[in-house]
């Protein structure tokens, strides 16, 4: 990174895995560090902005084409090592992406496939046992967050106004629901799942828990200590779960409140689904 | 081809979700779960004074394929864009939720995706990109056991979130009028400007866009006419095969050097991507 402040991101990660030293072979925009969680072994990956990158459209920390084929890669490198062990190492993807990279070269050249790749690599690790947890520190945005994240066991968020999740910004929002931007939050403000605001997000029950802890206090060794808890504690909730698929699917989304409709249309599915 | 078979032509691209679900499956075979009569429909539309559809703009029907057993969920180009509601994604996601159950108990079920879709509803967004994370997972999970097999023909395309659940199919199908894209153009034209990408420049859409584009690169197997036996052809193909964990999935290295090769200041063009994927291959075996 050059001389810019350094992004929620790059703090969280360095905080959490004691400063390791970053892996090398990986773009300046892709942080991998090994650490550990409770004595566990664990990969901790952050995307950062990186004002130097090849990619124009993808120097303020977006996951773009080299940064969805690099989380590709670093997860599943660690997935083919821990292969033959045991106790798979705990995954920690440490979330402050604004979105994807928008740029003509990066659809010409098949961005979706990239970051099908990161989310297909996280998915695996999941599936192959890994605990993967989603540490959401600033901006979880659209794609990037679906190729950086979205496919942990569970997610954990950090507060403040600084952490937003939404599907797109509020000016491409606006242009593409053909309403102006003061609609878009005006309706934001009523409809919880267009909010972008973190407690409107907590609300669809998505979340294992938000925590107390804004996205700049990551060198405040107190409020490290009550995020790594936290990620403990997620931990052992996924190794708690009663039988292997649920420790390693998604369905502990499903269990708060909030999409109502997400729970029944799968109840009703169930039903009908055998004939 | 001659005259009359250009007449006999039935156009796949034309046909709302729930008749090309009837023009898939085998006579009489199919049989649609939470129908338009469950009225199962959006919950944040209403609030929002848009008129609901009772099928949410998703079709899920099991049947057969040439007597294989296979669950379709077709999306509805027509209402809201094709987009990914709250109750749609769960549609979706809930229907290969039970076929992964399905398969890991000995009962395959292989999925067929009929994906015209921009992707999240923006009226429902963080329900939406919730849902597509669901399906994504369920895809993966899914080709642990069967082929997922992925069909983009148009008209709207396949954008978003659900571009990189076509990412993640075993097998995507795709005819020349459809567009394959993580970006629709006017969002890459809000977010980058007009000099990076014109949204109304149509033939430069879809040359970089477009089915004949992405096959050509190797980012789809299939370019087949928008005609409904063609498409029905290869779909019996794709369903009958095993998942064979294509190279664009799978090949990390290959595409981290063609990476190293572009040069992102100049302006991408179809012919140079071609080129580009095309000395790939040839190096690596990589994309074909």
């Amino acid at each position: 990174m050059s001389a810019q402040a350094k992004s929620f991101g790059a703090r969280w990660l360095g905080a959490l895995s004691a400063n390791a030293a970053a892996l090398t072979g990986y773009p300046a925009s892709l942080q991998v560090a090994d650490g550990e969680l409770d004595q566990h072994a664990a990969r901790f990956i952050a995307v950062v902005p990186d004002s130097a990158s090849h990619f124009p459209r993808a120097r303020q920390g977006q996951v773009g084409l080299a940064e969805g084929w690099a989380l590709a890669r670093a997860v599943h490198d660690a997935v083919a090592a821990d292969e033959a062990m045991p106790d798979k190492r705990v995954i920690v993807a440490v979330i402050d992406v604004p979105g994807q990279a928008y740029g003509r070269t990066e659809e010409a050249y098949g961005i979706h496939q990239a970051l099908a790749a990161a989310a297909q690599a996280y998915a695996k690790a999941r599936q192959a046992g890994h605990p993967v947890i989603g540490l959401i520190v600033g901006k979880a945005m659209s794609g990037g967050f679906l190729a950086h994240g979205y496919q942990a066991n569970r997610l954990i968020a950090l507060s403040g106004d600084a952490v937003q999740v939404h599907a797109m910004g509020k000016q491409a929002a606006a242009r593409i629901t053909q309403r102006t931007v003061e609609g878009v939050e005006e309706l934001a403000r009523t409809i919880t799942p267009m909010a972008y605001d973190i407690e409107s997000y907590a609300s669809l029950g998505l979340l294992f828990r938000q925590l107390a802890v804004t996205g700049d206090q990551a060198e405040d060794l107190s409020a490290v200590e009550t995020v790594r808890r936290a990620l403990s504690d997620a931990l052992a909730d996924i190794q708690a779960a009663p039988d292997e698929a649920s420790q390693r699917d998604l369905s502990s989304r499903l269990q708060g409140n909030g999409r109502e409709a997400s729970v029944e249309v799968r109840r009703r599915l169930r039903v009908q689904w055998a004939g | 081809m001659n005259t009359s078979e250009l007449l006999q032509r039935q156009s796949f691209v034309e046909l709302s979700a729930r008749a090309r679900v009837a023009q898939l499956l085998d006579g009489g075979s199919g049989r649609e779960l939470l129908g338009p009569f469950e009225r199962l429909t959006s919950p944040w539309l209403a609030l929002q004074d848009i008129v609901t559809q009772s099928d949410d703009g998703v079709v899920i029907s099991r049947g057969t394929v040439d007597g294989v057993d296979v669950v379709i969920a077709a999306i509805e180009p027509a209402f809201q864009g094709g987009s990914m509601g709250e109750v749609g994604g769960a549609k979706i996601a809930g229907a290969l939720e039970l076929a992964v159950e399905d398969a890991a108990n000995g009962k395959p079920v292989v999925p067929v995706l009929l994906l015209e879709t921009g992707g999240v509803r923006l009226q429902e967004a963080n329900c939406g990109l919730a849902a597509i994370a669901e399906i994504h997972a369920a895809i993966v999970a899914l080709r642990a056991w069967v082929p997922v097999v992925g069909v983009v023909t148009g008209p709207v395309g396949c954008f978003g979130g659900m571009s990189i659940a076509a990412g993640l199919c075993s097998h995507l199908i795709v005819t020349r009028e459809a567009r394959l894209g993580l970006n629709g153009p006017q969002v890459i034209e809000q977010e980058a400007g007009i000099e990076e990408f014109d949204s109304r420049d149509r033939p430069m859409i879809w040359s970089l866009l477009g089915g004949q584009q992405r096959h050509a690169t190797g980012l789809v197997e299939d370019l087949c006419d928008d005609d409904v036996r063609a498409v029905r052809a290869r779909i019996v193909e794709a369903v009958q095969s095993g998942d064979t964990a294509p190279a664009r999935i799978e090949n990390i290295q290959a595409f981290e050097t063609l990476l190293a090769a572009i040069e992102p200041d100049v302006l991408a063009e179809a012919d140079k991507v071609r080129a580009a994927f095309e000395q790939q291959a040839n190096h690596a075996g990589a994309f074909s």
